[in-house]
Parts: C-alpha cells; sequence; structure tokens
C-alpha cells in the first residue's frame, strides 16, 4: 500500500497534550517538516519555553533543552555559541517572548544570533488558565482584565515583529498565521526559511505564528479560527518585516 | 618550577578558568569583579574561546545553562546583587544536574549596599540562594593562590557531581595582588553523554530539563541529587588548621576574615593565649568534623564574618552547641582589625579561666 | 626586617597604585612574599585614592594595613588621615611641593621630598610618584636599587616601552635627593 501521508520524522511517538483544537499542534508539525526537509534532525538542539509548549521536549525527536521562562533565546545563545556548527531553535508563546523575556528576545536579536525563533501569538496565558498577555487585544476579556483590556490601565499590545524590525541586527522577521489551508501552507515556508537561514548562516530568524487558544478564549476552535480572522490579524497584520538577504539582492538588482 | 608572577585575585581566577579548559564565559559588568570578564575579554578570541558579554546577569546564566547543557566548560562570574539575579538559573542549573562554575566576588548589601568587600552573601551561596531542593559546592579562597587552585578544583567537582561550583570570594582577594605560581592544571574529564550535541541520528534524543510534573518521579529526583550531594559530603570536605594542637580557643574564618584573623591568633600566641583558627576552604560541604572534633578540645570559639553574623550558625550546628560560639564581626565593607579579633580571643579567653 | 606594611595615600591621578605596583614586583624580584592592595571604587574618577605594600620574609597574613610602618604620603588630606597611624620608630615621606605642613610626630623619621617640583624640574612631570619611590628605595637596603629598571619595565606596556627611561629618571632623582 502506498503511504500517503505521515507523521514528519522529527516528531516523537509522544500522545500531544495540547486541549483540543489548539493550534500548537499543527505548528509542531510545520516544524518538525521544516527539519525533515532540511536533513538537519541530527543536528538541531529545540529549546522549549515555559508555557503551554514547556513539554515540546517530549514531541520533538532532536535533542532538547527546557528553558527558564523567557531565557530560552539566552539559553540557546549558550548552546549556538558552544556548538555553531548544530541547528538551535527555540518555541516560545507570547507570555514568555513578549513579556518576561522581552530583553534576551530584544538582545538576541540586536546580535543577530544565529538561531531561529518560532513565537505563538495566541494573545493569552494558556498553560496558566487564561491571563492577560503582552500581545491580548484591546478590549480582550482575559482572567486579569475580566472587563476587557483597558489600554489606558495596562497599555497596548506589543506588535514584535514591527518592534524587531526596527533593528538592525535580525536576518529575518515574519509574521504568518495557521487559522486556514493557505495561511498555514504560508507558514510552512516561512518557517522553512528560518531554519534555512541559520544552516547557511544568514542569522536571528523569527517567525511569529498567530494563533488561536479556544479553551482560554471560550470558543469552539471554528468560532476561534473566526476570531483570528476578524480580530487578531487586523491588529497583528501577516508578511515579512524583515529579509535582510532578500533587500540586498533586490538592492543589488 | 614555573614562574612567580604577580596577579590580581579576579585575573587569577580568569586565567585559572581558562588553563582548566573553560573556553566559555558569559557575564555582566559589576564591581569589584570586572577584572574577570576584561581578562576573558582579552584572552578568549585569542584561543578560539568565547566572551560574550549578556544583556543580564539573568541573560548570562541562561547562556551559561544551555552551554553547560550542550557539554561544556563554561562559566560567569559576578557579585552580590548580580548573583541574587542568577539565583533563578542557579536552581534550573541545579534541578537538571548540568556543571557550571560561577564566581562570587562579593560586596555588601543587602540591595545594592556598597562595593566594598563583604561575606554577607554566606547564606545565599550555602543555603541556596534559588528556589528548591539543591546544594552547590562552594569554595573560600584566602589568598590569590587560592583563587587559582580552587578555580580548577571547582571545576572538577562540577563536572564529577553534576552540580554547580561556586567561587565566593570577596572585593579584597578578588582586587589585591599577591605572588602566584600555575602549575600544569590537573585537567579530570568525565564522559557526558547526557550533553546536547544533537543526535546525529545515532540515538534517543537527550533532554536536559529540570520539569517533573509527577509528583513522586519529582520526590524520586530530589533524594537521588540528595544521595550525590552525600557523596560530595563525605569526600570533599576542605579546611585548613593553624595553631590548634594545644588550642583552648579555636577562631573560626573563612575567606579574607581567616588572613585577619591568622594576624591575630600569631598576636595572642605572643601573648601566651593558647588559640587556633579552623579555616573552612569548603562553606558546603561544610567541615563538621573538625569543629565537632574541637568542640571536644577547646573551651570557646570565635566566629570572625564580615556579615551581621552567618556561618556562626553552621559553627553552632557542627559543635552542636557545646561551647559557647562569640561573634567577632564587621559588615557593609568594613574589615575587623586584627585588634578587635585579639580583644574577641582575649574575651573569650577569660570565660576559659 | 621581617615584614615592612607600606601605606601610599593621595589623590586619584597621581600613580598611587602604580607606585604600590612597583614596591611590590620589586619585592617580588627580591624573592619576598609581597601584598598589594588598593582601594578601589569612586577613587578612580579623580577622588583620593591609597594602597597597601606589605613585604615580608614570611607569609603575608592580613593584607590590610591599620598601621603602617610606611606612609608615603602625596597630598594634604592623606598626612592628616594616616600621620596617626603609623607605627612609632616608623616612616613618612612626604611630598613637599604639595604638602605645606610638617609632621607634629617625633617618634618616626620623617623624609620632606619637594617631589612634584623635582618631577616637573627633570622634565616628567606625572611621575612624583616615582620620585618618591626612589627616595623610598635608598632607606631601605632591603629594596636593592638593583634590578629596578627590570622591575619597570615589567610595569609599563610593551608599545610604552619609551616610558621606562623616564621612570628611571625620576627614581634616581629621588634616590639622589639628599
Amino acid at each position: 500500500m502506498a503511504i500517503v501521508f505521515e507523521k514528519p520524522h522529527a516528531l516523537t511517538d509522544a500522545v500531544l497534550h495540547y486541549c483540543p483544537g489548539c493550534p500548537h499542534g499543527i505548528i509542531h508539525r510545520l516544524v518538525a517538516e521544516a527539519i525533515d526537509s532540511l536533513g538537519i534532525e541530527g543536528d538541531t538542539i529545540g529549546v522549549a519555553p515555559v508555557g503551554c509548549a514547556v513539554m515540546a521536549y517530549d514531541y520533538f525527536a532532536c535533542d532538547m533543552i527546557e528553558a527558564a521562562h523567557g531565557r530560552a533565546p539566552a539559553t540557546a545563545t549558550g548552546i549556538k555559541r558552544c556548538r555553531p556548527d548544530s541547528v538551535v531553535f527555540t518555541y516560545q508563546g507570547d507570555g514568555d517572548l513578549a513579556s518576561i523575556g522581552m530583553a534576551e528576545t530584544v538582545h538576541a536579536a540586536a546580535r543577530n544570533e544565529n538561531i531561529t525563533i518560532i513565537f505563538v501569538n495566541n494573545a493569552i496565558y494558556g498553560m496558566t488558565g487564561g491571563q492577560m498577555a503582552p500581545t491580548s487585544l484591546p478590549g480582550q476579556v482575559t482572567q486579569t482584565s475580566p472587563y476587557g483590556r483597558d489600554v489606558n490601565h495596562c497599555g497596548w499590545p506589543i506588535k514584535v515583529c514591527e518592534l524587531l524590525s526596527t533593528l538592525e541586527g535580525p536576518e529575518y522577521v515574519a509574521r504568518v498565521a495557521v487559522n486556514n489551508v493557505k495561511n498555514v501552507k504560508a507558514a510552512g515556508k516561512a518557517i522553512r526559511k528560518a531554519f534555512q537561514n541559520q544552516v547557511e548562516k544568514k542569522g536571528f530568524s523569527l517567525v511569529e505564528v498567530v494563533s488561536a487558544c479556544p479553551t482560554n478564549w471560550g470558543m469552539t476552535p471554528q468560532k476561534a479560527l473566526e476570531w483570528v480572522e476578524s480580530d487578531m490579524l487586523p491588529y497583528y497584520p501577516l508578511g515579512v518585516y524583515k529579509d535582510r538577504s532578500a533587500a540586498k539582492e533586490a538592492e543589488e538588482k | 618550577m614555573a614562574e612567580r608572577v604577580l596577579m590580581k585575585g579576579n585575573e587569577a581566577i580568569a586565567e585559572a578558568a581558562i588553563r582548566a579548559g573553560c573556553r566559555h564565559y558569559f557575564g555582566y559588568p559589576i564591581t569589584p569583579q570586572t577584572e574577570v570578564a576584561a581578562y576573558m575579554a582579552k584572552k578568549m578570541p585569542k584561543i578560539g574561546g568565547v566572551f560574550l558579554q549578556a544583556e543580564s546577569e539573568i541573560a548570562s546564566i541562561n547562556m551559561v545553562y544551555g552551554a553547560a547543557a550542550a557539554g561544556m566548560r563554561v562559566m560567569t562570574s559576578s557579585s552580590s546583587p548580580g548573583i541574587s539575579l542568577k539565583s533563578e538559573g542557579l536552581s534550573y542549573i541545579a534541578g537538571s544536574d548540568v556543571p557550571a562554575f560561577v564566581v562570587n566576588v562579593q560586596r555588601g548589601g543587602p540591595g545594592l549596599g556598597g562595593i566594598q568587600p563583604s561575606q554577607s552573601d554566606y547564606f545565599q551561596a550555602t543555603k541556596g540562594g534559588g528556589h528548591g531542593d539543591y546544594r552547590m559546592i562552594v569554595l573560600a579562597p584566602a589568598s590569590v593562590q587560592e583563587m587559582a587552585s580552587l578555580t580548577i578544583k571547582g571545576f572538577n567537582l562540577a563536572d564529577k557531581y553534576l552540580m554547580t561550583a561556586m567561587i565566593l570570594a570577596d572585593g579584597t582577594i578578588g582586587q589585591m595582588m599577591e605572588p602566584i605560581t600555575f602549575e600544569e592544571a590537573a585537567i579530570e574529564t568525565y564522559d557526558k553523554p547526557w550533553a546536547l550535541t544533537g543526535t546525529k541520528m545515532g540515538r534517543k534524543h537527550n533532554i536536559v530539563s529540570s520539569l517533573y510534573l509527577k509528583s513522586d518521579e519529582l520526590e524520586r529526583k530530589n533524594f537521588e541529587r540528595y544521595e550525590r550531594y552525600k557523596v560530595v559530603e563525605e569526600n570533599e570536605v576542605m579546611y585548613e588548621q593553624y595553631m590548634m594542637e594545644d588550642a583552648e580557643i579555636c577562631v573560626a574564618a573563612f575567606g579574607i576574615a581567616s588572613r585577619v584573623a591568622k594576624n591575630a591568633v600569631a598576636q595572642a600566641r605572643r601573648e601566651g593565649v593558647k588559640v587556633g583558627l579552623i579555616r573552612p576552604i569548603t562553606l558546603w560541604p561544610f567541615p563538621k568534623a573538625v569543629l565537632r572534633q574541637a568542640a571536644d578540645q577547646v573551651k570557646s570559639f570565635v566566629c570572625v564574618e564580615l556579615n551581621m553574623g552567618q556561618m556562626i550558625e553552621d559553627v553552632r550546628l557542627a559543635t552542636e552547641c557545646r561551647r559557647p560560639v562569640s561573634l567577632c564581626n564587621r559588615t557593609g565593607g568594613m574589615i575587623p582589625s586584627p585588634e578587635q579579633v585579639l580583644s574577641s580571643i582575649r574575651e573569650a579567653q577569660k570565660g576559659v579561666n | 626586617m621581617k615584614t615592612t606594611q607600606i601605606l601610599i595615600a593621595g589623590f586619584g591621578g597621581q600613580g598611587i597604585l602604580f607606585a604600590g605596583k612597583f614596591l611590590a614586583y620589586k619585592g617580588l624580584l627580591e624573592d619576598l612574599q609581597v601584598s598589594w592592595l588598593p582601594s578601589y571604587g569612586p577613587e578612580m574618577r579623580g577622588g583620593t585614592a591609597n594602597c597597601n605594600v606589605i613585604l615580608s620574609e614570611e607569609s603575608v597574613g592580613s593584607p590590610i594595613i591599620t598601621n603602617p610602618d610606611v606612609l608615603i604620603a602625596m597630598n594634604l588630606p592623606s598626612l592628616q588621615k594616616y600621620v596617626d597611624a603609623v607605627v612609632p620608630g616608623g616612616q613618612i615621606y612626604v611630598d613637599a611641593t604639595l604638602i605645606g605642613e610638617k609632621v607634629g610626630r617625633d617618634d618616626v623619621a620623617v623624609f620632606y621630598i619637594p617631589a612634584t617640583q623635582m618631577a616637573n624640574e627633570a622634565g616628567v612631570p606625572t611621575l612624583a610618584n616615582m620620585v618618591m619611590m626612589g627616595h623610598v628605595l635608598k632607606n631601605h637596603p632591603e629594596l636593592t636599587f638593583e634590578g629596578t629598571e627590570e622591575t619597570v619595565a615589567k610595569l609599563v606596556p610593551p608599545q610604552k616601552a619609551q616610558l621606562v627611561e623616564l621612570n628611571m629618571k625620576a627614581l634616581q632623582a629621588g634616590r639622589d635627593y639628599q
């Protein structure tokens, strides 16, 4: 019988613990497909965050380390500087990357640290049960913004791609989404590029994946994906925010 | 024999670390330990090593965590407020059982405190500044030569027992210069099958983690870890005894305080007072046995510290409170004079007679 | 002599720590045990600076000096601060260009050297510290003048080798001062 569909090699057989309808499974798969297609599993070292993806070390078949909350880019830096020929990636949520770990994120980008960051933005703290995230939208109701996020009280959501693209450092900064097939395909391409860049020693590559959290948003999976389209994407427009090599090539033409 | 050279304590640590095979240093500037970073910044690029100034102490200890997990001899150094920031990482490093080497050149606290020498991080170092059940091997050099020898020892012990070895020095020993000779460093090598090297598609993936969501599993991990700590306590205690043979009073002091105390002990001996000194070199594991033994011999203890009385608690525990232990201390960056220690010894002598 | 405790004090920028290093290296060359302890901190930015040097035939205990055998005072505040700490029978060296006052003790030997003026006259205006060191060597036969050039060479970075000669000039001026 011909095999028409199989699990990527870079994923283990462990059963994912994520909630029903959670896109983390899709994003894990996209990362694993990128690793497979580049043939780099044996050289890859992944850094898991604190957050819903805390146990990502059980799911990826490459060597893995579990970092302290927000410190994944620093831990990745330590590994990469020791083993420059390995492929080092972090997989982080919005609280981990854009709140407690903002300094580590910005400085790894500023150093053009040759690592790959997969940043999953679902506008909420999932693991701890649905608190306001640095990327929660204005007016968004969460456990710690029960009357809706009041920007006069707790400020505005942070647009990570826009912010990082103001730096000289990073090689590649892009925002993708996984709310429909077309966007998933584009996300897979961006993630692959982010790994490819590292292999080619081009430097810091970050892909922000706009995702959903049906459980903590209090929506059905279907409704959550619709909310991504109607509410998230207008605030977090998709696109490539920085691509140094492409810009250079265009200039040379 | 190797040449005698003059060197600052901080530089001696850096040079010794390189000789111990350390090729990765991650740090953040803070007085009075900056010479360590400066030395590394100069040397590392020339020997194929890595010096990286991180964005914070927090980032630097997590870089150390990553590099240690990758199987490298790696270090960071800081001073008291910086070590507080690193404590999170130290807890993760302990919980993940990876070897690291950390230097604390102490200054006065709490808070921003001052920049003058202090020993007020004794509790933090020996009882664990970070969260959870864990220990670090804590080495307390009292000379520039020991800054170097204990650094080499620290790297070996860290690899041997898969834990953090910390040099607990102070601003004085960090800043002072003394003659030092570098003998060939005895580097012990240990296999690191757990290291993150990439699977090379030849083995199951390695996972470095401190997360155990199942309580019984976490408990078992902690029990296992403490079994290992027990071996450290049995085998790695280091101390120095000075004029203890016929002593009736025992002065206990470590690091720079022991240097001052030694002067006072020598002077007291000239005055006919039978006094000796026990200097713990490892603060953890603490030299309990020798102090317990001393409690059968001497009538009184004097603890000399640059803090409000921290090691004194361990001295009382070790001696099972069998003899009075008095405190001779200065703090905030001040250092007791030999005369102050001498008068504490004389005071203790009154109790003896 | 078994142990000599030397305290050098003055303004930041007067080469206080350098002078201390010179004595420490000189002691090292004479096979003595030595320690050198600088004051550190805001002094680097122009306040007062001091430096503790201990030279000993046996191993050095505390590197911190409370009662120096020798005080080298390069400015008035330093002299006032430490004059009473010097042990009876000790020595005090005073830069007489910068310090107009006389030492009010008769149980110590005091040497008044117009070091800053001498350094200016010798064309090495930044080396009053080494003029003082030259005079210290003169009064401490255990620290022979021999090997001085070698000691200075150890202290000066190779790319500034011309400084060796200038330092020697200052040291000699101090040694020859009557």
